[in-house]
């Protein structure tokens, strides 16, 4: 009696736990686009347009920030101490890099104006490094296509957590210094926040574009989109906190065309 | 009558006698109450762990399941804020399971009684299902759903671990029937109710809590500065519904206190959990508030979760003793099975 009774018992949990452990096995995870690539639809779309190089132009300019304070606050790194280890001066938060008026870390991009044209995504990956317990770069761009390589140059463990809304998020961790982890993005998106869910402080913003004409404002505002074809485009600059900023611009043949786009702080 | 005569007499007096031994209690023996007491208020402090997880949004610090980093203990986890959180919640999950089957393996070889083995096994399914649960939260980037679920069931595993801890206990036992009924009027009903009442404020706190509408009121006690907020959305609501459900459940446990207390104050076994009630409740609320007014530190947040585990159980036991006395002799199908197979 009580062994039909253990037995009963036993067929009902693992009826019960199969399917759900099958369900765990297969689902979710680390469901990035890094695993065995889906055959491409026909083309049945026009061919691309194509354009002489001769003529490219670029976009030059300034990212400005108008009469804001800098909120960027020391980062307390006592949640793990390996990370407090590695620095001997205080580290800041990089939510806004302001310097004499002018604004860092704007990603900045030709948002329309390129959709006739045909980009094939560099082989050369784009690196995301978790170093001192900041990602570096903070802001970054990438193609679609182009392969990521995401790096661990601390010596302690971390988790890199992505949260698309238009790509597959995932969430792997990399518990040992120098592992890497390779992703590609197969869709547009502006942005890809990147995040580490052991060190609340980790932060970094990716761009996955189309094209190759986007740039990220350096440290004095400054960035340059070169190589650009003559057209008539919408650029757009794209802040973590302060939204985003668009101008129309026209490119002319061999044309250098300088921008400058302003920031304002949040109402 | 001789003297063998007399020892003959005198020994059947005492053979007659034991077999009219009253049966000791309680039926499992004293260690069985103990290890499902002990198991409960481990389970308590699992609930406070699993909050800590989610107070400090640790809950995706290890990334798979059910390993944590690819094995069985990630390097300097204990070292590390909230991978210590997360994997330290794992760690003491499998050794509640490990003992819930320890539980479970006892009661079958020492407990009487059919349903209360059924009951152990119960537990066992609940802890197993939990842990897949909790598998499924993570490998699936938390969803609201699974989390809800997760936190709900944890309250239900609570309940059965807090049950078989009450009817393998003496006083559960000693209640046959064969004494003056107690009379409690509707005190068992009002307790049942109470105790469900409990529950639902848990799982809407949960919906709340995994929702990310704790904060969607930023105000306490108002809302807005007003009692009714000027507007709802579904943060809102959720969260107005909790405060509304706290303020039903004070009600409801101040009239179980005034009720016990005025009119069975002698009984030790609804007195004590109605004056763990008089003390959690306040407490329960000044937690609740501290959540809001900090903007949900961790420390209030945890002990909130852990505090709402603890106010369930303590009206759980007052509702199955109070049923217990209430209907003894329903309930006593025990004494006439104490060799049921």
């Amino acid at each position: 009696m009580k062994k039909r009774m253990w037995q009963g018992f036993s067929i009902s949990v693992l009826c019960l736990a199969l399917p759900v452990l099958m369900l765990v096995a297969c689902g979710g995870g680390d469901a990035g686009s890094d695993s065995d690539e889906a055959m491409p639809a026909e083309d049945t779309a026009a061919p691309a347009a194509a354009f002489d190089e001769s003529t490219v132009g670029a976009l030059h300019g300034v990212v400005k920030y108008e009469n804001g304070d800098d909120p960027d606050t020391a980062i307390r790194m006592s949640a793990d101490p390996s990370c407090q280890g590695l620095h001997t001066e205080p580290v800041y938060t990089e939510t806004l890099k302001a310097m004499d008026g002018n604004l860092g870390d704007v990603f900045v991009y030709i948002k329309t104006g390129l959709e006739s044209y045909d980009f094939p995504a560099p082989s050369e990956p784009a690196r995301l490094e978790q170093e001192g317990c900041i990602y570096h770069p903070h802001v970054s761009g990438i193609m679609v296509g182009q392969p990521l390589k995401i790096v661990n140059n601390d010596p302690t463990l971390h988790n890199v957590h992505a949260t698309p809304s238009a790509n597959p998020e995932f969430n792997q961790g990399q518990p040992f210094q120098g592992m890497e982890l390779d992703k590609t993005f197969d869709t547009a998106e502006v942005m890809v926040p990147f995040k580490c869910d052991v060190h609340p402080w980790m932060s970094s913003y990716l761009a996955v574009v189309e094209h190759p004409y986007f740039a990220v404002s350096g440290e004095d505002g400054s960035f340059h989109i070169d190589k650009v074809p003559p057209g008539t485009y919408t650029v757009e600059a794209w802040h973590e906190t302060l939204g985003t900023q668009v101008q129309e611009v026209t490119v002319g043949a061999n044309e250098t065309v300088e921008l400058e786009l302003t920031f304002k702080p949040a109402a | 009558m001789s003297i063998a005569e007399s020892f003959s007499a005198t020994l059947e007096e005492k053979r007659g006698s034991r077999d009219h031994e009253p049966t000791r209690l309680p039926l499992s023996g004293p260690w069985l109450h103990r290890f499902a007491s002990g198991l409960a208020f481990l389970v308590v402090f699992l609930i406070a762990a699993g909050a800590n997880v989610t107070s400090r949004e640790a809950g995706l610090a290890v990334p798979d399941w059910p390993l944590s980093y690819g094995t069985l203990n990630p390097p300097r986890w204990w070292q590390i804020d909230n991978v210590r959180a997360e994997h330290g919640h794992r760690l003491l999950a499998g050794t509640v399971a490990i003992l819930t089957v320890l539980l479970a393996v006892w009661a079958h070889r020492r407990e009487p009684r059919r349903w209360v083995r059924r009951l152990s096994l119960g537990a066992v399914a609940a802890v197993l299902l939990q842990a897949l649960l909790g598998g499924l939260t993570v490998r699936f980037f938390l969803p609201t759903p699974i989390s809800v679920s997760h936190a709900a069931l944890a309250q239900v595993f609570l309940c059965l671990v807090v049950t078989l801890a009450v009817v393998t206990s003496e006083t559960w036992q000693r209640v046959d029937g064969s004494g003056p009924r107690v009379r409690l009027g509707s005190i068992p009903q009002w307790a049942a109710l109470t105790t469900g009442l409990v529950f639902l404020q848990i799982v809407v706190g949960a919906v709340m809590r995994h929702s990310g509408a704790g904060l969607a009121i930023p105000d306490f006690p108002r809302a807005f500065g007003r009692w009714v907020p000027p507007r709802f959305d579904f943060p809102i609501a959720i969260h107005y519904a909790h405060r509304l459900g706290a303020l039903a459940v004070t009600l409801a446990v101040a009239v179980s206190v005034i009720w016990v207390l005025g009119k069975l104050k002698s009984t030790k076994a609804l007195r004590l959990p109605v004056l763990g009630l008089t003390v959690l409740v306040p407490l329960q609320i000044t937690l609740g508030a501290s959540v809001v007014l900090t903007s949900k530190a961790i420390v209030p947040n945890t002990f909130h979760v852990a505090t709402g585990a603890a106010i369930l159980a303590t009206s759980l036991v007052l509702t199955l003793h109070a049923w217990r006395m209430g209907n003894p002799s329903r309930m006593n199908p025990e004494r006439s099975s104490l060799i049921e197979g």
